[in-house]
């Protein structure tokens, strides 16, 4: 892991749904830095303001107050051009692959429509050269796939997709909302690997917000834990996992269904 | 013993051959059991959950199958499409994934008991089926003033427990959890599996079917697992034997990818998945 600065610092950002007495602060004041080509998995239950953190962190949502800064530029003050270039620099991949999609498009057209956001794309030939580098990227043949539409490729195919249209824009920071919940367990592991060997080779930080402790464990190299708004633990994760603070991160730990057990941990009575 | 014999279920397609959703499924389920049914999404556990609950899809076409509950007659699936209507709630009942979805949102939870007590049971008054859905609740540890409540106003923990008791209020000779707590977080999924070792640990429930695709969850509850690819069950056997000595190659794999937080388990699925990523590539 590269040392030194920061390049994603985040400072009491706020954000807050309704208003008087129906105000629900659902990121309350949340402050962390992350450095290049680190892993961090932001850990929460529903309702924690996880997705609301990432919302906010792609510009898809104004913050209430705080501040986000990439490098040296305040994210919340740009505008033109600069904007545009904040979102290529931070991308985001969802829960739901379908979802992310148009049904209607194939997964070369939508990676064509990516491509008008890259600055000089160069000739048709190098466009589709990038295009195939990114599919490669990701385990999935171009040939293959290319004319294909979303409905003919399998959720985890659909998934590797959204990461490649992602890394086609060459991002500084990945941010992946429950992208492998909706996966199964064989191909979850496919798709954390993946992100592991991304984050080696472009030397990116991803940010990787799950509900799923031992996910996060299992890619992380800090762990940042949310409970109702806030962030109550910041740590490396194995220190977190060995000797947790916070009463919340504790209950998550003790909670994990854990492999042959056999009732013991969790009796009847 | 509950004895289901070769349920054979398929989902008609008007282009080309139908696909098996679920293929010669047998299993014996004796009183006290739990069968935790495992795979991966589009295996047909599902369906075939469908299936044994009378609530199939109207696409859905049960080729075969048959169910004897003890000493009750041989049902045969294909004809009911399901089990006969007057079982349920009193002799089979569903358990679904989402509570939020089979209770009416406008509603009290109370509406919802009498609605299910009343109608499978004859000659009870509604006071009766409140009284005894409120004397179950306490009796399991849960506040009876969630009966006054609309489903909204309940945690989806709580809901999805009260979801339970409720749809066990008949006693039922087997109950069938699909995915019950895959929408819950990992406190409330312990809520609910300890709510129902105490509900089987009472003989409220006589035996269960418990879906998951969660293979860590299910050795938490089931005395008898069953892996189901495809449509079929590959693998059968008692809990212990299935996850301690799995016999098909691709239990293993639904094994080895579990990730829980412990340093063994990181090293265990990156071992084993390094070996796979060449065959993995589609």
């Amino acid at each position: 892991m590269s040392q030194g600065t920061p390049l994603l610092s985040v400072s009491n950002l706020t954000k807050v749904f309704g208003s008087g007495s129906h105000a629900n602060r659902a990121v309350d004041d949340v402050t962390f830095s992350a450095r290049q080509g680190e892993i961090i998995a932001i850990v929460g239950e529903s309702g924690s303001g996880k997705s609301t953190l990432a919302r906010m962190l792609l510009r898809l949502s104004q913050p209430t107050s705080g501040s986000i800064q990439l490098g040296e530029l305040d994210a919340l003050k740009l505008k033109g051009a600069a904007q545009k270039q904040y979102w290529r620099d931070v991308q985001g991949i969802f829960q739901n692959p379908v979802a992310s999609f148009n049904q209607f498009y194939s997964v070369g057209r939508v990676l064509q429509k990516t491509m008008r956001l890259v600055e000089n794309p160069g000739s048709r030939a190098e466009q589709r050269a990038r295009m195939d580098d990114v599919l490669n990227a990701v385990d999935l043949n171009p040939r293959e796939v290319f004319q294909k539409a979303p409905h003919e490729l399998s959720g985890g195919q659909l998934q590797r997709a959204m990461i490649a249209r992602a890394l086609l824009v060459d991002p500084k920071v990945l941010v992946a909302d429950e992208s492998t919940s909706a996966l199964d367990a064989s191909l979850r592991v496919t798709v954390l690997n993946k992100l592991v060997d991304l984050r080696e080779q472009r030397n990116m930080t991803i940010l990787f917000i799950t509900h799923d402790i031992g996910q996060a464990y299992y890619i992380s190299d800090r762990i940042f834990v949310m409970y109702k708004g806030q962030m109550v633990e910041q740590g490396i994760t194995a220190d977190i996992l060995q000797n947790p603070q916070h009463e919340y991160t504790q209950r998550l730990l003790a909670d994990v269904p854990r492999l042959g057990d056999w009732g013991t941990k969790i009796s009847a009575d | 013993m509950l004895e289901i014999r070769n349920v054979n279920a398929q989902y008609e397609s008007r282009y080309g051959a139908p696909n098996w959703t679920v293929r010669n499924v047998s299993f014996d389920l004796g009183p006290g059991e739990v069968l935790g049914i495992a795979g991966e999404s589009g295996c047909g556990k599902s369906t075939l959950a469908a299936v044994l609950s009378s609530n199939a899809a109207p696409s859905l076409n049960i080729k075969s199958g048959t169910l004897q509950m003890e000493d009750k007659p041989l049902v045969d699936l294909s004809v009911h499409r399901g089990v006969p209507p007057d079982w349920r709630g009193t002799v089979v009942s569903l358990l679904p994934q989402r509570a939020l979805n089979a209770l009416n949102p406008t509603a009290r939870i109370s509406n919802f008991v009498t609605d299910v007590v009343m109608e499978h049971t004859s000659g009870i008054t509604k006071s009766q089926a409140l009284e005894l859905a409120a004397k179950r609740l306490v009796e399991l540890g849960l506040p009876a003033d969630v009966l006054r409540s609309y489903p909204h106003q309940l945690s989806g923990g709580m809901r999805q427990r009260v979801v339970t008791v409720i749809s066990t209020l008949l006693n039922p000779d087997l109950l069938i959890a699909d995915e019950p707590t895959s929408a819950l977080d990992v406190s409330s999924q312990k809520a609910l599996i300890l709510l129902l070792k105490q509900m089987m640990a009472e003989n409220l429930i006589t035996r269960t079917i418990f879906i998951s695709h969660d293979l860590a969850l299910l050795s938490n509850i089931a005395t008898h697992l069953a892996i189901m690819y495809k449509g079929e069950i590959i693998e059968q056997g008692t809990a212990q034997s299935v996850i301690e000595n799995p016999q098909q190659e691709y239990t293993q794999r639904l094994l080895n990818s579990l990730l829980e937080p412990t340093t063994e388990a990181r090293d265990r699925v990156l071992h084993t998945h390094r070996a796979m990523t060449t065959e993995a590539a589609p």
